[in-house]
Order: C-alpha cells, then structure tokens, then sequence
C-alpha cells in the first residue's frame, strides 16, 4: 500500500500523537496531498500591511505552490488574485514587488484592474457576446482577511474567519507586534534562502528550543556575554504552549513576553550607546527604554500552522518547493516612523543571525538538509516527537504545555496536519 | 596608523612628495584583488584581516542598486569586529556549516578602474566563485567593486562590496566569505 493510501485508511501507520514515519519527509504523493489538502483548504499568511501600504503597491506570493499577486486596489483594499490570466494562463505579474495602476497579460494583453475584474481585451471583435463574457472572466481571487498587520488569504469561502481561526495565537502576535516601540511594525527587507529538504522540517525547528544551544553555538560565542545568559534558553523557565489549530507558541525569554513591562530594568550594555544616541535626538527617557527595549525584540516565537512564525524579531516564512526542497524567508521588521538608529540596530541583529551569511541560518540549513538526506535511509522508522511528552500539562481547553524544549509545538502542527491530512 | 581615511590621506600627502606620488594603475589594483581573492580561497585569515582600513566595511548587499547599505538589509555589513568574528566562526570548528569550511575557487576579471588618484581608486570586476563542500558544488557569480586607499604599507581595502547577480533570489547558505 502506498503511504498516502494508509494514511486514510491505517493512520496510526504514519503519524501518532508523539512520532511521524519517514515518508512525510520523503513521498512525494504526500507533499502534493499537502498542497491541496492543507495549503489549499486553510488561510495561508501571503503579506504584511507595510508590504503594500499605498494603493496601487504589489507584492508576489504563494499559496503552496500557486502563484498569486496581493495588491492594494484604487481604493485601498486588498486583494489576492491567483497569478495567472484568465485567457491562456500566462503570469500576468513576474516582478517581486512595485507599484502598477493594472495588470496587464503580456502575451496577448488582456487587461485587468485591480481589483480582478476583466477591462481591456484586444481586438475585441474576434470574439462575440457568446465567447467573450467579462463578468465570467475575472481573475481568480482568493478570500483575504487580516489580523493586527498580517494578511492571510485562502481558496476555501466556508472555513472559519482568519480571527477563529487564530485563536488563542491572536494574543500572542498582539504581544509580538509590540516591537514596533509604539510605532507601527514595518517590513524593512528579507533574506531567502533554500535548503534540500522537507518544509516540516522547518516547520518543527521554529518550536526547537533543544538545538540551539548546540547549532548555534558559533553565534552564542560571538555574541556578548549579558546576550550569551539571555539565549541559554534552557535554563530560563521558557515553556511551550499548543495553541490550537496547529499553532504555537515557544517562550525562550520569559522577561521578554511583554515589552511594555519593565521598562525601569537596567539598559543592556549592548543597547547603551543607542541609548545615548536616542537621549541626543531629544527621546524623553520613558521612550528611549521602550525603544531600546522593542530593538531586540520578543522572547518567543509564535508558530502559525502552516507557514508563518511570527520569531523573536523577524517573519519566518516558508514555502514549500517540492518534496525535498524548501524555501524560507526571514523578513526583518522595524518601527515605521521610528528613530533611524533604531532600525539600523534592528538590522544588524537580523543581519547577525538570519540569512544564507548570517551566523545562524546556515547551520540551521546545515542540519535540516542532513535530515532529509539521513530520511532517505529507513522509510520504516520513525521521526521522535516525543521530548517532553509524559511531563505534558492539560489546559483545561483540551491544549497542551509543557517546557521550553518539549517537542509540545511539533506536536501541535502534526495534530492539526493530520486533521487535515485524513479527511 | 591614523584610523580615518581624512587622516591616511594627509599622512600620505605629507610625508609623499606630490611630484612622485603615482597615481593607482589598473595592474597595481588587479593584483592587489588577486591577492585577497588568494588569501580567501586559501584560508589565510589573519593576512586578510590586515589588508583592510580600520573603518573599512565589506558589504553584500540584497537590492540592486541600493546606496545607503548602512539603513539597508544586507547579507553582510561587517565592520572590522564582524570581519573578524566571521574569520573566527571558520576557523572554530563550532559552526556545523564551516566543519568542514567549503573549498573555493574564485575567479577575478573584467576589471575596469572606475575612479583612480595617487591616494585612491575604486576598482570594479567580475567574480565567479565555486564552492564545493559535501559532494555538493554550487556557483556564485557578481561584480565586486573594491575602494582601495595607499597607505605606507601598500594598498588597503576601503569598502568591498559584492554585487550578486542573484541576490533577490533565495540562495543556500554561504559558510564562507565571498
């Protein structure tokens, strides 16, 4: 029986509450089950607000693998329209981001406003009322709703609102979006990079607090030695919470929960001479601490089943590429009309850890490709998701917590992928 | 050694007498990229730490066309710490991605002097870089623009900065310096 076939018919075969079998690394049949069964049935996160803050502003996007385009329309709304013309099939969009008043196909130039609706088709009179009727042929568009900045589109029109959907996770990009110092939160560029392997295998490491200690110790020993105590995130009473529908949520650094707590607490020596700086261009001291204090970001990153984690100080997104190929973007966020010196600290700290050169990533790349290639061997065994299992605590809601280094969050998103997967 | 480049330029004004000092040639420059090219792929870390000013950056940047890399996400904005906090992640064994460090060859042409004087040049050329590491061989290519300054000891790297030509593209993880 293939696997695909057993997980409808023999699950347990495939994925338990605490293991999952090779084959959701490796089987193909599954990842383009995947596509459908989840990427096409759930809301997807394609943007953030500051990505197209002025009507007419574009940015490309996937919904696992469909092409899709989010524009902000003449009238300020925005839409999600798949990627592709409604005549033959071309891409009407092949630029990352911008700004248009349309879209235009150009292999034969049928044209579309923003808001998807069909208006220019060349050398019209080749076509009559039966063949040619605007009103069946606007673009694709998907449903789009947003929460506090962050949009999510989906195919389906009878799931749940985006907020339902969110749950319990809504407090937690709440506390998240604080990081704008009391600006608010703006995308300030990305880095992208690929790895060969699995998307779930990234999907877990956002809620793996047990590796970091070990793969990134290179960026543990080039930090400074007040950042090195506050990221030994095993010893720091961090806990993990399911938060229903696949989502999570992993406190690293318990003080950094609520930026708007503890603003009296000491400047860390990291921060002083931004401090300063902040105190020079005429920041009263209350806003100074709140800045510094946003700059380096949450103690937590908060997982959103299926490919957004809302991590420390940046978007964690990921997007699917086949079965064995994964690519992630990590997209530095700042405050929007807040002190230059503040977002160029930001940025240096994402620069630091997150990207294909930075201190961290690569090693995290390291260690998810050599999952896939190291699950080409034992298609019968198991991947452990067990750390932390018996020790579980139950929330009176039906969810799970337990500590920092539990495997609670992995639990959570192959909870909810097998809810999706077997039906 | 002053730390500034104001302050180096004066010093060679100085101590140089105006009717001597050569201007920057082409083959004085390409050789000088060469070389750190060779220090690079040769893992002579120390020596290429010292071919930089004190205010020196190396820079790699993501948008096409970006001047103010300083307010800008890059893949890299190293000052003279970071430069040598990356030299010593390749050389520490810890960093899972550099165990072993990739073997490159990098190779440098195309050059062309954009800007040249007796105290400074800038410098552009093409660079195409084969890593191989893990049985697994990838290539990088871009232009590099070096701002080189005299100094007493010879020239001396003002800013690095390389231009890939796919940098909006999602690329693997680079253990190693370009």
């Amino acid at each position: 029986m293939t696997s695909l076939a057993e997980l409808t018919s023999n699950p347990d075969d495939l994925i338990r509450k605490d293991r999952v079998r090779t084959p959701l690394y490796t089987d193909p049949a599954i990842f383009d089950a995947e596509m459908t069964k989840i990427f096409h049935n759930t809301w997807v996160w394609v943007a953030h607000v500051s990505e197209i803050p002025n009507n007419g502003d574009f940015k490309m996007a996937q919904v696992g693998l469909e092409p899709v385009i989010v524009v902000r329309d003449r009238k300020g709304q925005v839409h999600v329209h798949l990627n592709r013309c409604r005549h033959r099939g071309a891409t009407l969009c092949e630029v990352r981001k911008g700004k248009t008043s349309s879209l235009v196909c150009p292999y034969h130039g049928w044209g579309y406003s923003l808001d998807g609706k069909l208006r220019g088709v060349p050398y019209e009179n080749g076509y009559d009322e039966t063949t040619l009727d605007r009103s069946e042929l606007s673009l694709k568009s998907l449903r789009v709703e947003d929460y506090n900045g962050l949009i999510f589109a989906t195919f389906r029109d009878d799931i749940e609102p985006l907020a339902d959907f969110l749950g319990p996770a809504k407090k937690w990009i709440d506390l998240f979006m604080k990081q704008g110092g009391g600006y608010p939160v703006k995308t300030l560029g990305e880095h992208k990079f690929r790895f060969p392997g699995n998307w779930k295998i990234q999907l877990e490491n956002t809620t793996d607090a047990y590796h970091f200690p070990l793969v990134h110790k290179s960026f543990l020993t080039a930090v400074d030695k007040e950042t090195e105590q506050q990221l030994d995130m095993l010893n720091n009473g961090g806990f993990v919470e399911d938060l229903g529908n696949g989502h999570s949520v992993m406190v690293m650094i318990p003080e950094l929960i609520d930026l708007d707590d503890n603003l009296e607490a000491p400047i860390p020596e990291k921060f002083a001479e931004l401090a300063k700086e902040l105190a020079t261009e005429g920041y009263s001291d209350t806003e100074v601490r709140r800045i510094v204090r946003a700059v380096g970001g949450s103690g937590f990153n908060v997982n959103l089943f299926p490919n957004l984690a809302c991590s420390m100080a940046f978007f964690r997104v990921l997007q699917p590429v086949s079965v064995n190929e994964t690519e992630i973007r990590h997209i530095a966020i700042g405050m929007d009309g807040g002190p230059a010196a503040a977002n160029r600290a930001r940025i240096r700290l994402h620069e630091f850890f997150q990207g294909p050169m930075g201190f961290g990533s690569p090693d995290d790349a390291e260690v998810w490709d050599r999952v896939q290639h190291g699950a080409q061997g034992g298609d019968d065994m198991w991947i452990m998701l067990n750390r932390g299992f018996p020790k579980e605590e139950s929330l009176p809601d039906g969810r799970h917590r337990s500590d920092v280094s539990a495997e609670t969050g992995m639990r959570a998103a192959y909870d909810q992928w097998k809810r999706m997967m077997t039906v | 050694m002053e730390a500034d480049d104001d302050g180096l330029t004066m010093n060679i004004a100085m101590t140089i007498p105006t009717t001597t000092a050569a201007t920057i040639t082409l083959a004085e420059a390409m050789e000088f990229a060469w070389y750190e090219a060779d220090l690079l792929d040769h893992a002579v870390y120390e020596e290429w730490l010292a071919l930089w000013t004190d205010d020196a950056r190396y820079i790699v940047p993501i948008e096409p066309g970006v001047t103010d890399f300083e307010n800008a996400v890059n893949y890299a904005y190293d000052d003279h710490e970071m430069r040598k906090k990356r030299v010593e992640r390749l050389l520490s064994g810890q960093s899972v991605s550099a165990s072993p460090v990739a073997r490159t060859v990098r190779s440098l042409s195309r050059f062309r002097m954009l800007k040249t004087s007796e105290t400074a040049c800038e410098l552009r050329c093409a660079q195409i870089i084969t890593e191989f590491r893990r049985g697994r061989e990838r290539t990088y290519t871009g232009d590099v623009v070096f701002e080189l300054v005299r100094a007493e000891s010879g020239l001396k790297i003002r800013r690095k900065i390389v231009w890939l030509i796919n940098s909006t593209e999602a690329l693997g993880g680079i253990g190693y310096i370009l």
